[in-house]
């Protein structure tokens, strides 16, 4: 029989802030155990929440980046449990009015080809809330410590619809919406950090049937590969075990992303009565339009929207739009050279920053903002070559240059001596007589009719000019004594 | 001469400390040398600490011979509800889950007294975390009545109105989420206000109830509490829900002439329950705005008889997550009988709390559980915003309602032990707190035992200035918050 998918994600992103969801003291990562708390944080008798208006910002933002109806009213409702992590024993959530309801994240499927572009779906969100994250249990030999550094931290709760069908759009998924949030600047989703930690809901079902099928959740995915891997392998036990005609037990699965193993951590019967209700230490705050659109201002192009753009705008082929849209500096880089250089030489620059940029990025291991080639250079670049100033592989070794000096292109040209000199006529004369001379075959298709003949000498002439001879010069000089002899 | 400085008023020490006749350190040692002649007693102090609060009046006196005083609260010796933030000392909750807590920062109000050149004198006992009516519920014993020391002082802030009472301090804190100011300051024959809801940052007060509870004082005066509401009102960025308003000078405002007041007497709070002799102390004082030129208005809250079951809703539903915090993992009681989490969740909550605590967790547990939020906590939402229309509606018509505040004096300790007849001792001060609205009980006469009666002004919401000006009106002409007991 054949089975088909559901899947589900919740997925966890910590907002970049300065401060706390709820306290002034700083949030951050990386630092000494509990040195990021106060007595909010650890919850002291007698503390009260604050709310951190830049973090309710960053998820209007967020929801408006992805289309969703943002709530006119930010309300707060406590979430309640026991855990150590947790020093209130209750969570600070949003439970019946979140503040994003809908949206959608468009996903590109794999495509036939790297370097053809696969299919676009579009995946309903159900809806984004607010919330704090808890601290941290370090289990040691006979004893557990706690960590409150991340307790208090703003994070927000995007649940997708059930619409995912296989691990690979669940992997779109994931690239899709961490670009769109660290490009929106909301989140680093720095996996490793827990900045963007990922649930899975999935379930199967025999292809053509309507109705669900047992879902069961899956935990720790801590790499958009693992939550690739652990989805898949969660399919597949599924399947084998109803082809065995076993059936499948609701239950949670911790995903071990070394192993590739899951094994059950708790099943339904110990699902937990939260008790919401709304938090009195907090007034609901109302959102009106003037903040939705001063946010809304804030927002940068989506990644698809760009590649969309770039294709009509410039003509640009999948395999430059598919890396310059991923990457929200580059893109912009792309788009300052653009301005500089003129539309019309826009795949000529895009090669040089896919190309060459991006090389020298990776060995000088540096991020973009960091470099001293400034766009302005680069769109010169293009222009050096297109005017037959300088030729290809010199410009490549001014480029070179150029990310290590940040020097501008002419004047490495000249300082290097790359620019093409016009040669003496007499001298490349006698080159070309000598390139046709020594290649009578090349003479002889010519003769023929193969116009494309004619490149069999360029190469010899080249290299005897050391690669300073201007190539229309040299056709042109070919040209005439090939019609004289 | 001690004894008569420990019951003069604020507006009277400051006048005196000013002048130079006293200073803030022969005030204080007044103080400390009554309150271990009285405490052993009246039991109103959890902690006091001497050498603190002489380093705090030597500090006071410093400022003033350098020209630098503060104000009328500077030198003037402030006690607190222990459920009140003071850094680097004890804040218990009358808990034995707090026993050993020492607070690392200061409440908001905390901050305000000690900017004011308040000295801070002792943690005040009070019915573990401000659940109760009596102060019996203190987990490190109950406070007597300074009137009588077989009857309860009230509560839940019994420590603060019996250590004003007993003239262990000059005024005090408390906090108040059913009644736990007005209630102890009727029994025990002094002033206590509770501010409007939002008026004074909670910020730093152990939660009981979030939505209910307020910071307010107690004093001699209707002019000393309108003083020391004065220095701890007003906006705070640290509480969410506190409340921009403008804050009026309180005591010019209170000491202004009187005004042909309208007076609302709501005919629900006069009924079944009431001792007859508090009725008749309560109608001699509406006798008495009548005499002064106010109309006296008959008026209904028809919504006053849930305003227990709503109270009790409401409340525990909050406290039974307020107290959620105290587990034992970060500080506070932590049972040594534990072998895993839940046991020790378990075993620190059951030795640390005390049998009322209890029984508000698990009542308050109980309507949050899903499948009764709607039937209890959320219905019960509905019905309190009814009755703040009720009180709404009657400000029509009037300026303040008047009441009993208690519906009986200070009763013997170990009386209630049924604790329905406990919450009845409410039924007069909830409805202030389920409206967000400025309440307080000033002295009005004396049982023929000699047990302090008290009235309860209802005011309309933030208009603290109107009601506290109602309230001085009536103590202008009465001479009841003179008379001091005899402590024996």
């Amino acid at each position: 029989m054949n089975y088909e998918a559901v899947i589900g994600l919740e997925v966890h992103v910590q907002i970049k802030t300065r401060s706390k969801m709820f306290s002034r003291v700083a949030a951050g990562y990386g630092h000494e155990p509990n040195t990021l708390t106060d007595p909010v944080v650890l919850a002291l008798p007698g503390v009260l929440p604050v709310m951190n208006r830049a973090a309710l910002d960053a998820a209007i933002k967020a929801g408006l980046m992805l289309g969703c109806e943002i709530a006119p009213v930010c309300k707060w409702d406590r979430k309640q449990y026991f855990y150590p992590d947790s020093p209130k024993n209750y969570q600070i959530s949003q439970y019946d009015q979140p503040i994003c309801l809908g949206g959608a994240v468009e996903i590109e499927l794999p495509g036939p080809a790297r370097n053809v572009m696969g299919e676009h779906r579009t995946i309903p969100l159900t809806r984004i809330h607010l919330e704090e994250d808890v601290g941290k249990l370090n289990h040691g030999a006979g004893e557990s410590l706690i960590d409150f550094n991340r307790a208090g931290t703003p994070l927000m709760e995007i649940v997708s619809e059930p619409a995912l069908r296989s691990a690979e759009e669940a992997f779109a998924y994931l690239t899709s919406l961490r670009a769109l949030m660290v490009q929106g600047g909301i989140s680093d989703c720095d996996m490793e950090k827990g900045q963007l930690r990922c649930d899975a809901n999935i379930s199967i079902r025999p292809v053509g049937e309507r109705k669900l099928g047992t879902k069961v959740e899956l935990k720790n995915l801590n790499s958009i590969a693992f939550v690739r891997d652990g989805i898949g392998h969660e399919i597949r036990r599924q399947i084998a075990v109803l082809e065995r005609g076993g059936t499948i037990v609701q239950e949670t699965r911790d995903y071990d992303g070394q192993t590739g193993a899951s094994q059950s951590l708790r099943s339904k019967e110990m699902a937990h009565d939260y008790r919401y209700f709304p938090d009195p230490d907090l007034m609901p705050v109302k959102v009106d339009e003037a903040w939705k659109a001063r946010l809304k201002a804030e927002c940068p192009e989506l990644p698809f929207d760009r590649q969309r753009r770039y294709q009509t705008q410039y003509q640009l082929p999948y395999t430059l739009t598919s890396v310059l849209i991923w990457d929200r500096p580059l893109a912009e880089f792309f788009e300052a050279a653009v301005a500089a250089a003129g539309p019309h030489k826009a795949q000529a620059v895009g090669n040089w920053i896919i190309n060459d940029l991006l090389r020298e990025l990776g060995q000088a291991r540096i991020a973009l903002a960091e470099v001293k080639v400034k766009p302005g250079a680069v769109a010169a670049l293009v222009e050096l070559v297109e005017n037959g100033v300088v030729l290809t592989n010199a410009a490549k070794e001014i480029f070179v240059e150029m990310f290590a000096t940040g020097d501008a292109p002419a004047a490495i040209a000249e300082r290097r001596g790359l620019k093409v000199v016009p040669t003496d006529t007499d001298e490349l004369e006698q080159w070309c007589r000598d390139a046709i001379a020594g290649n009578a075959k090349a003479l002889a298709e010519f003769k023929a009719g193969k116009d494309s003949a004619i490149n069999a000498f360029k190469g010899p002439v080249m290299k005897s000019a050391k690669g300073r001879a201007d190539p229309k010069q040299v056709d042109a000089t070919l040209r005439r004594l090939l019609a004289d002899s | 001469m001690a004894d008569a400085v420990c019951f003069q008023t604020i507006a009277v020490l400051a006048d005196r400390l000013k002048a130079g006749e006293l200073s803030a350190v022969e005030l204080m040692q007044a103080v400390i040398a009554r309150t271990r002649a009285v405490d052993p007693m009246v039991k109103a102090f959890n902690t006091c600490d001497e050498a603190d609060a002489l380093a705090q009046a030597r500090a006071s006196d410093a400022r003033r011979a350098a020209g630098q005083a503060r104000g009328l609260l500077d030198g003037i010796p402030v006690g607190l509800k222990d459920v009140i933030a003071v850094r680097d000392q004890p804040l218990t909750a009358s808990s034995r889950m707090l026993a050993d807590f020492i607070s690392p920062y200061d409440a908001t109000v905390t901050q305000r007294l000690k900017a004011a050149g308040a000295v801070l004198w002792g943690r005040l006992n009070l019915d573990e975390f401000a659940m109760g009516s009596s102060t019996e519920n203190s987990a490190f014993g109950p406070t007597r009545n300074p009137w009588d020391l077989t009857r309860v002082p009230g509560g839940s802030s019994g420590g603060s109105a019996a250590a004003l009472a007993a003239g262990a301090v000059t005024a005090t804190l408390g906090s108040d989420t059913g009644g736990s100011i007005r209630q102890p300051a009727a029994l025990c024959g002094v002033v206590g206000l509770k501010p409007s809801y939002g008026l004074v940052s909670r910020y730093g007060l152990v939660a009981y109830a979030s939505s209910l509870d307020q910071i307010g004082p107690f004093a001699r005066t209707v002019e000393d509490a309108a003083i020391l509401l004065g220095a701890i009102a007003g906006h705070d960025p640290l509480d969410s829900t506190s409340f921009r308003t403008d804050i009026p000078d309180y005591r010019a405002v209170a000491g202004a002439a009187p005004r042909p007041w309208r007076i609302g007497i709501p005919k629900e709070y006069f009924g079944e329950g009431l001792d007859s002799e508090v009725a008749e102390a309560v109608q001699r004082a509406i006798a008495f705005y009548q005499s002064v030129g106010c109309e006296i208005h008959e008026v209904s809250l028809p919504h006053t008889s849930y305003c227990l079951d709503t109270y009790y809703i409401i409340a525990t539903a909050e406290a039974s997550s307020n107290l959620a915090r105290y587990d034992g993992i970060r500080y506070g009681h932590r049972s040594r009988q534990a072998d895993d989490i839940v046991g020790l969740y378990e075993k620190s909550r059951a030795e640390g709390f005390g049998a009322e605590v209890k029984r508000r967790i698990i009542l308050g547990t109980y309507v949050l559980s899903s499948g009764y939020y709607d039937a209890y906590y959320l219905r019960a939402q509905k019905v309190r915003t009814l009755i703040r229309q009720d009180f709404l509606q009657a400000y029509g018509q009037v300026d303040a309602l008047l009441t009993p505040t208690s519906p009986v004096p200070a009763f013997k300790l170990g009386e209630k032990s049924d604790p329905l007849a406990m919450y009845l001792c409410d039924i007069y001060t909830i409805g202030a707190n389920l409206a967000g609205l400025p309440a307080i009980s000033v002295p009005c006469g004396f049982t023929r035992a000699g047990l302090p009666v008290g009235l309860q002004l209802i005011g309309r919401p933030f208009q603290e200035a109107d009601l506290l000006a109602i309230a001085r009106s009536y103590e202008q002409a009465h001479d009841w918050h003179r008379r001091y007991p005899t402590i024996r």
